[in-house]
């Protein structure tokens, strides 16, 4: 599916209510921007936020950054209305929060697809991203990673499940630590992302960038951000290697050509690689390619 | 006459030689002889210069109907020194005076009344804000404000376009025979550059303190040789104004991502090496620059030879991590950079013309590698207005951003792409401070473009990998966003004269026209 298994390192939190805020989001080189109309919105809100969030869909070039709506929970009166809001503007993925099971996720699916048919958009694929918070859904993990082929990844919201957990944060970060490892293992067993959560206090730079290399470190795909300075943080510690990128391009090209030639395994500097190897050493090329380390066409 | 930049100057404003603005160097190689001030002798020993107040001196200066007195503005918002002196000549009757001052700010409203009442019927300064703005945007003032440059002003001065009668001299510490110094005291503001020139070229000079230190007050920025009178008062200015505690490197994302392809930029450059010069604004973005051109240096290994300015905070801590070898300072803006002029070996006091004139012999600016500068408003020339606000009205000040743009290798005007509801890049700016050919990059927050004039630099940052757009798709940008702004209405009756750094006519502003409800 279109854009699913694009990179997303960077998911920039915005509230869909400021004007002045959406509309510049993207100058900051977020790979994604997450237009809020959750927690970032007054319950008394939710209405003139939603008008807001269509009209920038509508009008703001967001310069090829990924436009990921989070609607609000579907224990509120809201969500369909945000699916309503964001589908007929043409989001490209529905965030949804306080994800518990695979049912939530079918079910935002089915009235996405009913949605796309109403407003006249029946190839839209609209994408969806699941955020999970309480102890029940980061088990159910496996499950929701499953549920429908337009899941993208799946987020852990640390501050919900920390607090569900009777723990608060840990700059060691041991109070998420089975939960992060849990999604991680669900998301890569069923091939789809993972995005580790927020780091709220924007005065702790230094512990941002620890926080960031443990989740590269960890296997993440990439980590939800909520100010504009953190997002340079993040594409410096998932950039790879001058030495990564070389030896990603050669593995590359290497297996291409091998493949052309009909040859699945072979040894590359000793190595011996064969067509497994290829989605990563892809991979890095792209976290090359947007970090701007690489120049090349491979990917 | 249509000039260089596109403006059409009314020509009854082109007599006695004035011209319109005819490109940066038109009037390279001109010869011209100097005036000297008119200078009475003190041959009679004397124990001291002292002179009771304010009033006596003004009294003892001759100050009368129609002459033109000076202020610098050192004090920057904190300066009572202006104020003092224009209200004893207002109380004293005088009238028709004309202000030649190197700024004039939100100091000096008191003023803007003076204007009304007739006291101050010119105006010659760099910067103008305020009730001044206000007062001299409707008309209020009788002969229209002459807005020159820092080098402009000096030029005008040494050229003997502006023959200052008497020149007020506020000065942190001064001794009873009129050594001055912008050091110590409880006013300090670092340096007296800009009123080197005034003492030098000024009939009579006042030196007014409010702190008076034994003979000799050694180095002076200000010679007791040049001084005819100094006064002695409670107050020269609001030390919490004058010498404000640093500015902290801000914390706005889009402030510092403009800050970092700035760095990026003069990185992208051949100037760029070991040894080269530096000037930076004090508005955000141009203050975090420093940070990013650290790690740029360090990584190359190489060290700026002298920073010049308008000194801030920034630029002293390069100087004292040893990035710099030393500054050249015409002004402080902030305690550290005071504290630096005072402790600082290789932190020097030059005057404004060494700064910036360009008709002198040849100044600092001349051999700039790099500035970085904010605007109010860019055109898709690269026309720069930093003076008049969106609506026409007079609140801001060339300062020196004409002239180090003119002398600098490579300057770069850093600026967000709106400002609220307000396009800063637009098809018409509405006052030309800067003329484009001094312009050579634009950063925005929406991207980067390069004056075609420089070819040379568009390569070099293609090089570089650095991503350029051009200023009309960013004008574009900004109108999509924002909507084309109308046209300002204005009355014909011409209120200020902006004249380029060699005294031709860059641009006029015209009176304001208000709306009427």
């Amino acid at each position: 599916m279109k854009g699913k298994n694009r990179l997303r390192r960077t998911l920039m939190f915005v509230s869909a209510q400021t004007p002045g805020l959406v509309k510049e989001a993207y100058i900051y080189g977020a790979d994604s921007i997450i237009l809020d109309l959750e927690d970032a919105v007054a319950e008394n809100q939710k209405d003139a936020a939603r008008f807001s969030l269509y009209h920038a869909l509508k009008t703001v070039d967001f310069m090829g950054a990924e436009r990921i709506v989070r609607i609000n929970g579907m224990d509120t009166p809201h969500w369909k209305e945000d699916i309503r809001a964001a589908v007929a503007g043409g989001a490209d993925v529905i965030r949804i929060p306080k994800c518990d099971s695979a049912a939530d996720v079918v079910a935002v699916e089915q009235y996405i697809k009913a949605v796309e048919l109403e407003f006249n958009r029946p190839d839209a694929g609209t994408l969806i991203m699941a955020a999970m918070e309480s102890p029940k859904a980061v088990l159910r993990a496996e499950e929701i990673c499953t549920a429908s082929e337009r899941l993208v990844g799946i987020a852990l919201s640390g501050g919900d499940f920390r607090k569900s957990m009777q723990t608060k944060y840990y700059p060691s970060g041991n109070e998420i630590l089975a939960a992060r490892g849990l999604l991680l293992l669900a998301a890569r067993a069923a091939g789809v992302q993972c995005y580790d959560t927020i780091f709220s206090d924007l005065n702790d730079m230094e512990g941002f960038r620890v926080e960031t290399v443990t989740g590269k470190e960890m296997g993440f795909d990439g980590k939800s951000v909520v100010s504009p300075r953190q997002i340079q943080v993040v594409h410096e510690v998932f950039a790879p290697s001058e030495k990564e990128m070389i030896e990603a391009e050669r593995t590359v090209r290497a297996i291409r050509e091998n493949a052309e030639r009909g040859i699945g395994i072979f040894t590359l500097d000793g190595k011996m690689l064969d067509v497994a190897f290829l989605p990563g050493a892809e991979r890095v090329l792209e976290l090359a390619k947007a970090s701007g380390l690489y120049k090349g066409d491979l990917v | 006459m249509i000039n260089a930049v596109g403006r059409n100057i009314p020509d009854e404003l082109l007599t006695n030689g004035r011209e319109v603005f005819q490109g940066n160097n038109y009037r390279d190689g001109q010869i011209y002889t100097k005036p000297g001030p008119t200078v009475k002798a003190q041959i009679k020993p004397q124990e001291s210069k002292l002179v009771e107040s304010i009033r006596e001196a003004i009294r003892l200066c001759g100050v009368k109907d129609g002459m033109t007195v000076s202020f610098h503005h050192h004090f920057r918002d904190g300066d009572y020194v202006a104020n003092l002196v224009m209200q004893e000549i207002a109380d004293l009757g005088i009238k028709d005076i004309t202000i030649a001052a190197s700024s004039m700010g939100a100091a000096h409203d008191p003023i803007g009344k003076m204007i009304e009442d007739g006291v101050v019927t010119g105006l010659q300064t760099s910067g103008i804000r305020g009730k001044m703005g206000e007062a001299v945007s409707n008309g209020k003032l009788k002969t229209p404000c002459i807005l020159r440059s820092h080098g402009g002003r000096v030029r005008a001065i040494e050229q003997g376009e502006v023959h200052i009668d008497v020149a007020f001299i506020g000065a942190p510490t001064a001794d009873e025979y009129g050594n001055a110094r912008g050091k110590g005291g409880k006013s300090d503001c670092g340096v007296l550059s800009y009123a080197m020139i005034d003492a030098k070229y000024a009939d009579k000079v006042v030196v007014i303190t409010d702190c008076l230190v034994p003979f000799p007050n050694f180095p002076p920025s200000i010679q007791a040789v040049d001084v005819d009178y100094v006064v002695v008062v409670e107050e020269i200015g609001n030390p919490q104004k004058i010498a404000s505690k640093a500015a902290r490197i801000t914390q706005d994302p889009r402030e510092l991502m403009m800050a970092k392809e700035c760095a990026r930029i003069m990185a992208a450059t051949p100037y760029f090496k070991d040894g080269f010069s530096f000037q930076t604004g004090v508005g955000g973005a141009s203050l975090a620059v420093n940070r990013f051109i650290e790690p740029l240096m360090r990584e190359r290994g190489i060290r700026m030879r002298w920073g010049i300015g308008g000194i801030s905070a920034p630029m002293v801590e390069l100087l004292e991590k040893g990035l710099i070898d030393c500054l050249v300072d015409a002004q402080d803006f902030d305690i550290d950079s005071v504290n630096s002029v005072h402790k600082n070996q290789t932190h020097y006091e030059i005057s404004t013309s060494q700064y910036c004139n360009p008709m002198n012999k040849g100044a600092f600016v001349n051999k700039l590698d790099f500035v970085v500068l904010a605007a109010l408003e860019i055109d898709t020339g690269f026309n720069v207005n930093v003076v008049t606000g969106s609506d026409g009205l007079l609140m801001g000040a060339p300062g020196g951003h004409p002239d180090a743009s003119a002398g600098a290798k490579c300057s770069i005007i850093v600026t967000p792409l709106v400002r609220g509801r307000i396009p800063t890049v637009c098809e018409r700016i509405v006052t030309v401070t800067t003329p484009g050919e001094s312009i050579d990059v634009l950063v925005t927050d929406y991207g980067i473009a390069v004056n075609p004039r420089r070819q040379d630099l568009i390569d070099h940052m293609s090089a570089a990998g650095i991503e350029l757009t051009t200023i009309e798709a960013l004008k574009d940008k900004a109108y999509s966003m924002v909507g084309v702004p109308d046209d300002i209405v204005f009355h014909d009756r011409v209120v200020a004269i902006m004249e380029a750094r060699d005294g031709t006519i860059l641009d006029v502003v015209r009176q304001i026209k208000n709306y009427e409800v």
